[in-house]
């Protein structure tokens, strides 16, 4: 293959940008997941200004240990404080703007490490193949036998409950599920020309899985990854809920749900707010995922 | 391939399944930090103590050694004893297993009962109001966390309604037999007994069947616009054939295969959300059992009800494929995958 020409790079360049906007297009044309986008950029805005938007930052711990207010405890939700105040005296809405910090964090390092982990084992597995393929999608498919909050769980015990552990445990239990949906996309692809032909020049194995194959892997990649989000996010407010997530005081929104369901029903308010916030935040990344696979047009379980 | 061999290989090939999922969580609990013997004395337990409680656990034999025996004693019957209860795990397994079959089974039940008809009415109404309303009630029910729904259920419907049992699984059991209330109460022709195990399962199951009914109403409305499309549905509608006779006599029957995996994948996930719904409702099963004994490191019960919820998962896909290929005999023929 001889060097590309300028006029040729600037064509392919140029159908690139067209199907950028032609994807950008569809994308705009359902309403659904431009609220989903809208959904998750103000979860993300919230994050990262929350000591400012919070009206009691102190009360979710900013700048030291959660205030406590005896005076104010349980407090029904009132202008002062829209969501009510917890045992201590503490805001709840501070406190569930604060919780999306934690969220979003758990989300993203869980899904990074799955990723990191599970995109490799994937490649390899379906392109190399061999006894160490199928070695790795035999360990791959034991991992997939059990249900991810489960097998999280267990994971979860012999580490001491902490958002951190917790973050681990999710992680240790998720990268099977890229590991399986790349090696479906590589395997379905590895008998394609432009893969022969690029190993008919001799690209490297390395070269042809990262370069040639795995960008037809990144549509799919990206619609789970918008999807998992939640779903992570989910298991994560599961396992703060179980007592093995985040520990109180933390204001992480599992956690909250589970101190509070001691005072129900009369404070009804102390379970109910965390939980519509994980709503929310699962929401948005489901309505932005759904639209992504129809933009992308890829199925992804 | 016969249909009987088909099933054959499909069940012999659940059995490396299960055995790598047995090392994988025997593996875990003992080779990630935290000494399970310390764990469940308690930091200000003696070192003595610890270690005759590790003697007794087996936890001094290297690992593979302690895995061959645990798997020894598995075909046994015998799971090692739990730490907090003081029985066979096996023995509590036995007991608190049907409780939650019961639960994520008559949870299951209403997710297809309702969710099926609902994929069928949205896709017959494809982009219409009734579509996009259907559309939007799957985005909430997967997006819900099972365990919100259910204390808002639980204050709605329990605390300020008054309407049903807030927690608990009966008001008096009928003598236990299959460990199944309904069925038990019924053996026992004890109607009221029926009716009390009826109204305490209302809430749970309903919050179980919530995400499962989203993904099925779904996946029905999908493969039955899919199915609706192909050229045989163009040749009945075009020989006169009722557009409602088509629906149900034929596409729903040839689109019933899709929703079936999904009905066995979520099948397993309600396990899954079981060990969130059981604490909520004081569910006394198999996932509360669980959850004890991970918040008091009982490291045998832990392995053994992470390995039945495996099995179960296990054996929902096979039935899923055996289905599949009763339905369809060319998947009999299509190798592994």
């Amino acid at each position: 293959m001889g060097t590309l020409t300028s006029e040729n790079r600037s064509e392919a360049m140029e159908n690139r940008i067209e199907s950028a906007k032609r994807i950008a297009y569809r994308f705009r044309q359902n309403p659904l997941s431009l609220a989903g986008l809208a959904i998750i950029l103000g979860l993300v805005f919230i994050a990262v200004f929350a000591p400012y938007i919070a009206r009691h930052p102190q009360d979710a711990g900013y700048m030291g240990e959660p205030a406590v207010d005896f005076a104010n405890r349980f407090a029904e939700p009132s202008w002062e404080h829209p969501f009510g105040t917890d045992q201590a005296g503490r805001d709840i809405l501070s406190r569930v703007i604060f919780g999306t910090r934690y969220s979003l964090v758990l989300g993203v390092f869980v899904l990074t490490f799955a990723i990191g982990i599970g995109v490799p084992v994937g490649l390899v597995a379906g392109y190399v193949g061999g006894a160490l393929g199928t070695l790795l999608m035999r360990i791959t498919d034991v991992f997939l036998s059990v249900p991810p909050l489960v097998l999280a769980l267990a994971v979860a015990v012999p580490l001491q409950p902490s958002l951190r552990n917790a973050m681990i445990a999710i992680a240790i239990v998720w990268w099977p599920w890229y590991a399986r949906l790349v090696y479906g996309e590589v395997v379905s692809v590895r008998e394609e020309q432009f893969v022969e032909a690029s190993r008919g020049i001799g690209a490297s194995r390395i070269r042809i899985m990262f370069r040639e194959i795995l960008p037809n892997v990144l549509a799919p990649i990206t619609v789970k990854f918008s999807l998992d989000m939640g779903y992570a996010i989910l298991i994560g407010a599961g396992l703060g809920f179980l007592g093995l997530g985040a520990q109180p005081p933390t204001p992480e929104w599992g956690t909250m749900i589970s101190e509070g369901r001691v005072y129900l029903p009369a404070q009804w308010w102390y379970s109910t707010f965390p939980g519509l916030a994980i709503f929310i935040a699962v929401l948005g990344f489901n309505l932005l995922g759904d639209g992504l696979r129809d933009v992308f047009d890829v199925e992804v379980k | 391939m016969g249909f009987k061999s088909y099933v054959l290989r499909r069940i012999l090939s659940g059995i490396p399944v299960f055995i790598g999922l047995s090392m994988l969580i025997f593996f875990l609990a003992r080779v990630l930090p935290g000494d399970p013997a310390r764990l469940a004395l308690g930091p200000r337990a003696s070192d003595e103590a610890v270690q005759s409680l590790r003697d007794q656990m087996g936890l001094n034999d290297p690992v593979v050694v302690q895995y061959l025996n645990y798997m020894a004693g598995l075909f046994q019957g015998d799971m090692g004893i739990s730490l907090t209860t003081n029985r066979n795990v096996a023995a509590d397994l036995v007991y608190f297993f049907p409780a939650t079959f019961e639960l994520i089974t008559v949870g299951m039940t209403i997710a297809v009962l309702f969710g099926v008809p609902l994929g069928i009415i949205a896709g017959q109404n494809k982009d219409r109001f009734e579509d996009n309303a259907g559309r939007l009630f799957a985005f909430f029910g997967v997006s819900m966390p099972a365990f919100w729904v259910a204390i808002l259920l639980q204050l709605l419907f329990a605390f300020y309604m008054g309407w049903l049992p807030a927690t608990g699984r009966i008001a008096t059991a009928p003598p236990r037999i299959t460990g199944l209330m309904l069925v038990d109460s019924l053996i026992a022709t004890d109607f009221a007994a029926f009716r009390s195990a009826l109204a305490h399962l209302v809430l749970p199951a309903f919050t179980l069947a919530l995400a499962p009914m989203a993904d099925i109403a779904r996946m029905t409305r999908s493969s039955f616009i899919e199915e609706f499309n192909k050229d045989y549905v163009h040749a009945l509608e075009t020989s006169g054939i009722p557009a409602k006779l088509i629906a149900y006599k034929y596409v729903l029957k040839s689109s019933f295969a899709a929703t079936l995996t999904i009905i066995a994948l979520d099948y397993g996930f309600l396990i899954g959300s079981a060990f969130l719904i059981e604490i909520v409702f004081a569910w006394p099963g198999m996932a509360r059992y669980g959850v004890t004994a991970i918040l008091e490191n009982d490291i045998n019960a832990i392995v053994g009800v992470t390995l039945v919820v495996g099995l179960v998962y296990i054996i929902a896909n096979m039935v899923v494929d055996i289905m599949y290929g009763y339905f369809d005999p060319r998947v009999r023929y299509g190798g592994d995958e």
